[in-house]
């Protein structure tokens, strides 16, 4: 597999995939786990960063610039303003009493899901099933990707740009209406 | 390997996520298990995207160069869409939570109950 980047499979590669891997795990992990809702907030934004550092690996830079600007910058703070306007709450997060079934009934989830992804044959890029001016396009496509998507998302995709544009306009006046009172 | 561990890490960020956002009593709790999933799903697509080949591009042929951005950046297209949704969700739902911390001075799922029974 060398499509794109060329730093597949080296070291480096493996061990920023493995460190961030770990560290998205176990703090959305500890984001469910931890009571005091503020630490898990924190730990969150440690989830956030991961994903943001596993969209670079996957060379999609430009999502992890949206991720970081978007999650990391503005959801977060809206949580944690959230968590702070509404904290008297003494006991933290509270779980309610049917965690142990909800528990197995995730983790029977996550089984399956692993074990669909490791008995599908994926279709990868880099296989006998492309031509060779397509693998170089390929490679192009993900060497210079963003003014791909801008033309996509104002070409192809501008029907459902358009619509998301109204769909913020209308959630940022109703959320106004909403916490503005009487 | 390399696309599988990918998918691997999507679906236990998304489990860790289900499992928080139906056992937790504290409606901002549950938001923020609520983006522990959206963002095992992105990672999920753009991983499906990059490693992929899409069906379309397999059978388009020789002439594919010119659309070959087209099939393989959706997977991206649609991670962008689901974050803007995702944020206009959590605007509205913490807008919401704030809402009902006024008017009953309390957080938790299991007491905005108005419409059981």
């Amino acid at each position: 597999m060398n499509l794109g980047g060329g730093t597949e499979g080296a070291l480096i590669t493996e061990i920023v995939f493995w460190v961030m891997a770990l560290s998205t795990v176990v703090s959305a992990i500890a984001v469910v786990q931890i009571r005091d809702l503020f630490r898990s907030a924190l730990f969150l934004i440690v989830t956030f960063l991961g994903v943001a550092g596993m969209f670079i690996l996957l060379r999609a830079e430009f999502l992890a610039g949206v991720q970081l600007m978007i999650y990391v910058g503005a959801i977060s703070v809206l949580i944690i303003f959230a968590i702070l306007m509404t904290r008297d709450l003494d006991e933290g997060s509270p779980s309610h009493g049917f965690r142990i079934p909800i528990a197995l009934i995730s983790l029977i989830f996550m089984a399956l899901s692993i074990y669909a992804v490791s008995a599908t044959d994926w279709n990868l890029l880099g296989s006998e099933s492309l031509t060779d001016s397509q693998i170089a396009e390929t490679k192009v496509v993900f060497s210079n990707a963003i003014p791909s998507i801008a033309k996509l998302l104002l070409r192809d995709f501008v029907l459902a740009f358009e619509m998301v544009s109204v769909l913020l306009l209308a959630a940022v006046l109703g959320a106004l209406s909403l916490v503005r009172g009487r | 390997m390399t696309l599988e561990r990918f998918l691997i890490i999507g679906a236990i960020l998304f489990a860790i996520g289900l499992y928080g956002a139906l056992s937790k009593k504290h409606a901002i709790a549950v938001l923020m298990s609520l983006e522990i999933m959206f963002n095992g799903v992105n990672l999920t697509a753009v991983a499906i995207s990059r490693y992929t080949v899409p069906a379309a591009m397999s059978s388009a042929g020789t002439h594919a160069a010119e659309n070959a951005s087209r099939f393989l950046l959706t997977g991206q297209i649609f991670t962008i869409f689901i974050i803007t949704i995702a944020a206009a969700e959590v605007a509205l739902g913490l807008a919401i939570i704030v809402a009902i911390y006024r008017s009953r001075q309390s957080v938790l799922v299991t007491d905005a109950a108005d419409m059981k029974n």
